[in-house]
């Protein structure tokens, strides 16, 4: 696979994380974040062994850890909403550091912060071993309708294709001495994004005529048989039955 | 088949308007013989590419009939069709849609029913045709616009077509990509409908033109011929680029 924009989040190697069906990375990361999240939040040790089970697997995939980290700040926004929480929230209140907090809003902070965390790291994972075009190929193995997996595809595909012509356009723009800067001026950018809309769809038609001319008739062919076996689902299933025992386990030590 | 040798390509009195009553062809008529490079040239807005989606029945004409070495171009047998005739679009950014160069050209042949070795066969031969082997896992926005063109080309190449038909296959090439088609063209053994304005390369790649203005054929002979004709060009809106001389340059290889 090349590199490129639309393999920005992959990263090139050979592990067994690599290398593991796309379908069963999918439904492991899938089932591996339900059990996070029906975790009890009091159960601290829980998210512990979670995130040293995401770290020992970055680790086998050879993935440096510094730029997983990096690409966590991607739930930021989320972060600063579960900031808000603990000094909004009702009920009992504790003083930290002269701010008064409550009790049930930093409860529901760490559930956010925790979950989240883990949720994302595990998509940016998933994100760093297989490449876009796998993942989609990994949905269509997992009987997501066909319609949503071409449709997904061609917008990989036409992603930098319109990225580009939304660039030219600025720049045919900026040349006319277009210099937006009051809300006035926004007239010629939605102007330009009128004209992307009717391109981008003259497009689409142009497509499908030229897909017509190679002989679509309604359905896209599957070319490559990407079954796994049974003891691949295994191996990449045992991480989300493990995340299941230690959330099972966590209720199980509520008081 | 129902003559013993039918020309590949039967153009035969084929008028069209467009559903917005826009008439884009008055009745055109042409043959192409298996193995021919014709060339189709004419101003924009000749009807050219309106004749071209005729030939694979995508555009269907009011009046008159399209054949394809012996097979009329009628829905009954649009699959066939569209594994006769091979359109190689203007935009190769429209033709290549699939996430890699490989899948891409496998989309034609395996809408054909290939799988499998045989699919896999196929689409090698088609790159290797255009030389483009070693981009295979390619995706196709990463490639220049000369290897995005060669690889529209193999796309329709690998479904083995009775003829190819090239929609402005010079447009945007720098020179040095325009020569390297020109050579896989004229490398391939195959009939060939070449539509352009680039007079010059009509001449290198096509013993045969016929020009088209204003949804008619106007005139059908040895590209050299036409292009030395002066008064015909002009009277068709067609110009040779300063300072070339057909006659100064062989006929076409």
């Amino acid at each position: 696979m090349g590199a490129g924009h639309s393999h920005a989040l992959y990263l090139l190697g050979t592990s067994p994380l690599h290398r593991a069906r796309p379908q069963c990375k999918l439904a492991a990361a899938v089932l591996f974040v339900l059990a996070v999240v029906t975790t009890p939040r009091e159960a601290f040790w829980a998210f512990g062994v979670y995130a040293a089970a995401l770290i020992v697997l970055a680790r086998v995939a050879g993935l440096p850890l510094p730029t997983l980290a990096r690409r966590l700040v991607i739930e930021l926004p989320f972060l600063l909403f579960a900031v808000f929480l603990p000094l909004v929230g009702q009920g009992e209140r504790v003083e930290v550091l002269g701010v008064s907090l409550a009790v049930e809003g930093l409860w529901a902070a760490w559930n956010i912060v925790a979950k989240g965390t883990i949720g994302v790291a595990t998509s940016v994972i998933l994100a760093a071993t297989t490449p876009v075009p796998e993942l989609l190929r990994g949905l269509e193995r997992l009987r997501l309708p066909a319609a949503f997996t071409t449709v997904a595809g061609f917008m990989v595909r036409y992603l930098d294709v319109i990225t580009d012509e939304v660039r030219r356009m600025r720049i045919a723009r900026i040349s006319r001495g277009h210099d937006p800067r009051w809300i006035w001026q926004a007239r010629a950018i939605a102007a330009t994004a009128g004209t992307l809309f009717i391109r981008s769809y003259e497009r689409g038609e142009r497509v499908y005529l030229a897909m017509v001319s190679r002989g679509y008739a309604g359905s896209m062919p599957v070319l490559q048989d990407l079954a796994a076996s049974r003891g691949q689902w295994l191996a990449a299933l045992s991480l989300p039955a493990a995340a299941a025992l230690v959330a099972a386990t966590a209720w199980g030590l509520r008081p | 088949m129902t003559t013993p040798d039918p020309a590949a390509l039967e153009v035969d009195g084929v008028a069209y308007a467009y559903p917005d009553g826009h008439q884009a062809l008055f009745g055109v008529s042409f043959q192409v013989r298996r193995g021919e490079r014709v060339a189709l040239l004419g101003p924009n807005g000749a009807g050219k590419t309106t004749l071209v989606l005729q030939c694979n029945g995508v555009l269907l004409p009011g009046v008159g009939q399209v054949t394809v070495a012996g097979l009329p171009v009628t829905s009954e047998h649009f699959k066939e069709i569209r594994r006769r005739v091979g359109i190689v679009f203007q935009d190769p950014d429209d033709q290549l849609f699939m996430p890699t160069v490989a899948e891409d050209v496998a989309f034609g042949p395996a809408n054909l029913g290939l799988r499998g070795p045989e699919l896999e066969t196929r689409v090698k031969a088609a790159l290797a045709a255009v030389g483009m082997e070693e981009y295979a896992g390619r995706p196709p926005h990463h490639l220049s616009f000369g290897q995005r063109r060669r690889v529209a080309v193999a796309t329709v190449l690998a479904m083995e077509p009775e003829i190819l038909i090239l929609d402005e296959p010079s447009s945007n090439l720098d020179p040095a990509s325009r020569r390297e088609l020109a050579e896989i063209v004229t490398g391939l053994d195959i009939t060939i409908l070449m539509v352009t304005h680039d007079l010059p390369y009509a001449l290198q790649l096509c013993p045969r033109a016929l020009i088209m203005n204003g949804g008619v054929i106007s005139a059908d002979g040895p590209t050299a011929e036409l292009l030395a004709d002066t008064e015909l060009l002009a009277a068709n809106r067609l110009e040779l680029p300063f300072g070339f001389d057909p006659a100064r340059v062989g006929p076409a290889a």
